[in-house]
């Protein structure tokens, strides 16, 4: 049994028009996802944006209702309503993009972080107050700001007030949107390395939302890649990198900017070259109404959507 | 476009229903009925009970706003008790005066508003700007029948420049270039003292999106192009500022009705506003029923004309 | 010398703040060559934006001290008219934000044909058309004539930005300045707006100042770079000498937080960009950010120096300490450095 299985998820958001406003088309926004995910590892989901990462996620975790498909946590189906999962909402939390607008800036840090813990746990004020600052303690903002407001600390530290609320009802699984593409390099590797560090601590598993494969590469065991709300490619961190196969993902990958001025030349060359495969070859990789294709695996670990044989 | 003004006009008809049914409640809802301000205090409860059976007022409330809605639809809007004619034939003459009123301070009020607002958004904090600004507060916080006062008096009775009562010269021939001219002149004070205050909204609004715009980052693009001071403001800021303006115009209407209201009574000018006054200090229902009805219809439809004007001037939804 | 474009001399802005002024900008002293490119990087807050603006002139309440020489004239002092002459004609400026840095209520075209119109009046209205499609031909937009006669909001950010270099290039300027033209894009976007920023540098020969936070950008863009921090230029080398061999431990340190292959703990800079208000003003702003730097390293004031033939560092600090190589990086954190 997978820790959190995904099965054809498809979410779909209506588009309204005509004289009468009423739907006349749909936004494919996640069409027909699935992977698994193992306890314990982090799981990168890439794309551009629109390609429906952050509505892979919160459909999840039910911010967004499902038009079809399954998610199952630990063995159960989360999207069936009416078994209202208590302890899947516990277990799984989220960590947004953006640090400046995540929090609620009227209230207090330990309002902030206590919210969790109100909805789940009835706990005194002191025993509320311990918490709170254990939880600051972890994610090494000093616990003497409870009384502070999200405007009184950095970027870096209101990334890390949202991740002491996240990990406050000791989840198994949390979904990281975009963590650090609001913040400078500096206090990126202040915040990937803190995540790296809780969740050796906590046992966590992360699927990691970003749109910098740069970043990708560093924190996660698994990457998939996302199109237009399919999946392109899927497998280990060395199967992306070292071994891409979808189209797709070599136009990503050479896209990133390399950091050693003395590769410079190589780099324009190899991108050329991708763009120009690309352009020769769109039709082998997606379909007519340019999507992509269904996975096919390719090794034990690696999938990648190509044309059905035959 | 098209759609959207169409989808708009759909918006309207629900409510202007919604409205009838709300004039129908409130004139329910008034003290007493159409027979107690008319009826000889000394009539016997019978004689009273058969006039109100005659006139459908002892009917299920909707029965008698179907009545009531069809006559509406026919043009009957019942009898004036006060002045024993059709409310029809009285609001009409009356409407048209108004109508002119609003169309002459409307126009003073962007003749004005337009330029102060332009002032006083490009030079914020200036102390032109906080003459105007001053100006504005002045304008919010005195009722507009004070401000009313003082136009007439200085300009009707000390200056004597215009007339001080009326809507029309006596003695002047109907359709006549005379008349015509004596009815916009009659028009011209009162139009003023609508417009003095109603222009410090429209001040303030515009002065407020000129400030906004400024700040956008098309403005430095503007100004990395080379354009010149004067050029960012008239080709970017202005346009951009005003086309909210229009937006505004819906609102601009509403004001001006409940400016009319107030000043047609100043100046005794025979327009609704009058009209409505006296309607409800005599108890004149049907009255002031039928002109509610009608302030609202103009809100609607100033509101509906906003939209198919900023519909049409920005892009974002002409193009869609 | 003919070879120099522009040369920023001592150049402060300051920004009001109650009833202070304090400078975001201080200090800087800069050249740029003819044809070449020059990376401005730094976390956000460094001053890299407010300096541009400065060049340009863009501020409208800030105060400016030193002189910026476009070609030898002066843009801090000149007066306005003359400066609207240049705007646009001889230095020219591209945004972060594609979303927000078009009217949204003007055509493409009509943008285009507004700085056509300004800088060359011989041009008639057949002959803006005429160029403003070419231009959008030239930066890659397909279905120029189309897009000509479009509005802002029907473009994506990615085909928004073509447009903004598109009104940047119209009248050939000397110098171009590309403040974080790609932060707002996506990675493919971006490595297309790059590549096009590239080839244009080849046809109109311009002078590039681009500003970034992205090392990755630099690193493919820039023939020589400045590191801005807290307001001043703390290193400044050919883009070569700048990653091979950082010298100030703020570029130091900014190197080390990228991620890169086989690293386990990324390097982690102390604290955050002070606020203007709070930069410290006396001694080295930066010296709160690195405790692991010896005391007796620290220079009283420092200044500029120049450690090889066009590699400047502020302070001397480099001479004390021994600069581990990306391996033995770990060890050096563990010792508390990090
Ligand atoms: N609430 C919503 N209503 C309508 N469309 C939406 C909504 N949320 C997202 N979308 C659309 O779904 C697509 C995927 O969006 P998103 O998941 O946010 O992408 P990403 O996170 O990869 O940038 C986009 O086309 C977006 O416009
Ligand atoms: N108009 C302004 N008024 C006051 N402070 C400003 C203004 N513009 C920028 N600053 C301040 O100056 C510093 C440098 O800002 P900026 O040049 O935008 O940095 P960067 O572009 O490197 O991110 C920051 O502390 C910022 O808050
Ligand atoms: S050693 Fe020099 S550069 Fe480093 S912190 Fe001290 S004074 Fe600043
Ligand atoms: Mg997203
Ligand atoms: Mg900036």
């Amino acid at each position: 049994m997978a820790f959190l299985e995904v099965k054809d998820l498809q979410v779909y958001f209506p588009i309204k028009g005509g004289i009468l406003n009423r739907t006349v088309e749909y936004t494919r926004a996640v069409d027909g996802v699935s992977f698994e995910l193992e306890q314990g590892k982090t799981y990168g989901l890439v794309g551009e944006s629109g390609s429906g990462k952050s509505t892979t996620g919160r459909a999840i975790i039910g911010l967004e209702d499902i038009t079809s498909g399954q998610v199952l946590f630990e063995g159960k189906d989360i999207t069936d309503k009416k078994a209202k999962n208590k302890n899947f909402r516990k277990d799984v939390q989220m960590i947004f993009q953006d640090p400046y607008s995540s929090l609620n800036p009227r209230k207090r840090v330990l309002d902030i972080v206590a919210e969790p813990l109100r909805n789940y746990e009835k706990l005194s004020k002191q025993e509320e107050r311990k918490r709170v600052q254990e939880l600051l303690d972890i994610v090494n903002v000093s616990p003497d700001s409870i009384f502070k407001y999200p405007h009184e600390f950095s970027g870096g530290q209101r990334q890390r007030i949202g991740v002491a609320r996240a990990i406050a009802l000791k989840p198994k699984l949390i979904i990281a949107d975009e963590p650090v593409s609001a913040l400078d390099v500096s206090v990126q590797a202040q915040v990937l390395n803190f995540l790296q560090e809780i969740q050796k601590e906590l046992n966590l598993t992360y699927l990691f939302i970003s749109h910098d494969l740069g970043v990708v590469k560093h924190m996660c065991d698994n990457i998939s890649i996302m199109y237009k709300g399919r999946y392109v490619e899927q497998g280990s961190t060395k199967d992306i990198f070292e071994n891409p196969q979808h189209i797709y993902t070599k136009r990503l990958i050479a896209a990133i900017p390399d950091i050693d001025p003395r590769n410079r030349e190589k780099q324009f060359e190899f991108r050329k070259e991708v763009t120009k495969e690309y352009r020769e070859s769109f039709n082998n990789y997606f379909d007519s109404n340019g999507l992509a294709f269904g996975l096919q695996s390719i090794s034990d670990t690696h999938k990648v959507a190509l044309p059905e044989k035959g | 476009m098209w759609k959207f003004i169409v989808r708009r006009l759909l918006v309207t008809f629900p409510q202007i229903v919604f409205l009838s049914v709300l004039v129908f409640v409130m004139a329910q809802f008034m003290p007493g009925d159409a027979l107690t301000g008319l009826i000889d205090p000394n009539i016997s409860p019978e004689a009273l009970e058969i006039q109100r059976e005659r006139l459908g007022l002892n009917n299920p409330w909707y029965v008698q706003y179907v009545d009531w809605l069809g006559g509406l639809v026919q043009g009957d809007l019942g009898q004036s008790f006060r002045f024993k004619m059709d409310v029809t034939a009285l609001i009409s003459e009356r409407v048209m005066n108004t109508i002119l009123l609003s169309l002459v301070s409307l126009i003073f009020t962007y003749l004005i508003a337009i330029p102060l607002g332009i002032i006083s958004g490009r030079y914020n904090d200036s102390p032109l700007d906080s003459a105007i600004t001053g100006y504005s507060y002045l304008g919010f916080a005195t009722p507009i029948f004070i401000f009313a006062l003082v136009v007439l008096w200085v300009f009707g009775f000390m200056l004597g420049w215009f007339p001080t009562s009326g809507s029309v010269a006596p003695g002047l021939d109907a359709g006549s270039m005379e008349y015509y001219i004596s009815k916009l002149y009659h028009a011209l004070l009162p139009g003023l003292s609508i417009a003095l205050i109603s222009v410090v909204s429209t001040i303030q609004y515009l002065r407020s999106e000129i400030v906004d715009t400024k700040q956008k980052d098309f403005i430095i693009t503007a100004r990395a192009k080379g354009a010149s001071e004067n050029r960012v403001y008239n080709k970017h800021i202005f346009r951009n500022s005003l086309l909210p303006i229009a937006a505004f115009f819906g609102w601009e209407i509403t004001s001006l009705i409940s400016g009319t209201v107030f000043v047609e009574r100043v100046f005794s000018y025979p327009g609704m506003g009058l009209l409505f006054l006296e309607s409800v200090t005599g108890r004149d229902f049907s009255v002031v029923t039928a002109l509610v009805l009608l302030f609202g219809i103009a809100s609607i439809l100033g509101a509906l004309l906003s939209d198919i004007i900023l519909s049409i001037v920005d892009p974002r939804i002409r193009i869609k | 010398m003919s070879n120099e474009l522009l040369k920023i001399k001592n150049l402060s802005t300051s920004f009001r703040i109650g009833d202070e002024y304090y400078a975001a900008v201080d200090d800087v002293t800069l050249t740029l060559n003819k044809n070449e490119v020059l990376g401005i990087v730094g976390e956000s807050g460094s001053g890299k934006s407010a300096l541009a603006f400065s060049v340009m002139r863009l501020h409208t309440k800030a105060k400016i001290e030193g002189e910026v020489l476009l070609n030898n004239q002066d843009i801090v002092t000149m007066p306005k008219s003359k400066l609207d002459k240049i705007r646009g004609d001889e230095m020219a400026m591209i945004f972060q934000d594609p979303l927000t840095a078009l009217n949204p209520l003007t055509p493409i075209g009509g943008q285009i044909e507004e700085t056509l119109f300004l800088h060359n009046r011989k041009l008639g209205q057949q002959g803006r058309k005429k160029r403003a499609v070419e231009l959008l031909d030239l930066v890659g937009i397909p279905n120029a004539e189309r897009v000509f006669e479009q509005f802002p909001h029907e473009l994506s950010g990615g085909m928004r930005q073509r447009v903004i270099i598109a009104i940047a290039i119209a009248n050939d300027p000397k110098l171009l300045i590309a403040d974080e033209p790609t932060t707002a894009l996506d990675v493919t976007i971006q490595a297309q707006i790059l590549d096009l920023i590239r080839e244009l540098k080849e046809k109109i020969h311009a002078g590039i100042i681009l500003i970034t936070h992205d090392l990755g950008v630099v690193a493919e863009m820039a023939d020589r770079v400045a590191v801005m921090y807290a307001g001043q230029i703390v290193e400044i080398a050919s883009v070569e000498k700048l990653f091979e061999n950082p010298l100030h431990p703020y570029t130091r340190s900014l190197l080390n937080s990228v991620p890169v292959e086989g690293q386990d703990t990324l390097h982690v800079i102390q604290g955050v960009v002070p606020s203007l208000k709070n930069l410290p003003r006396e001694g080295c702003r930066f010296a709160a950010r690195i405790p692991w730097v010896d005391a007796s390293a620290h220079e009283e004031n420092p200044t500029m120096h120049e450690v090889e033939s066009g590699h400047f560092v502020r302070c001397t600090c480099h001479e004390h300490f021994y600069i581990p190589d990306q391996n033995e990086e770990k060890g050096e954190q563990s010792n508390g450095i990090s």
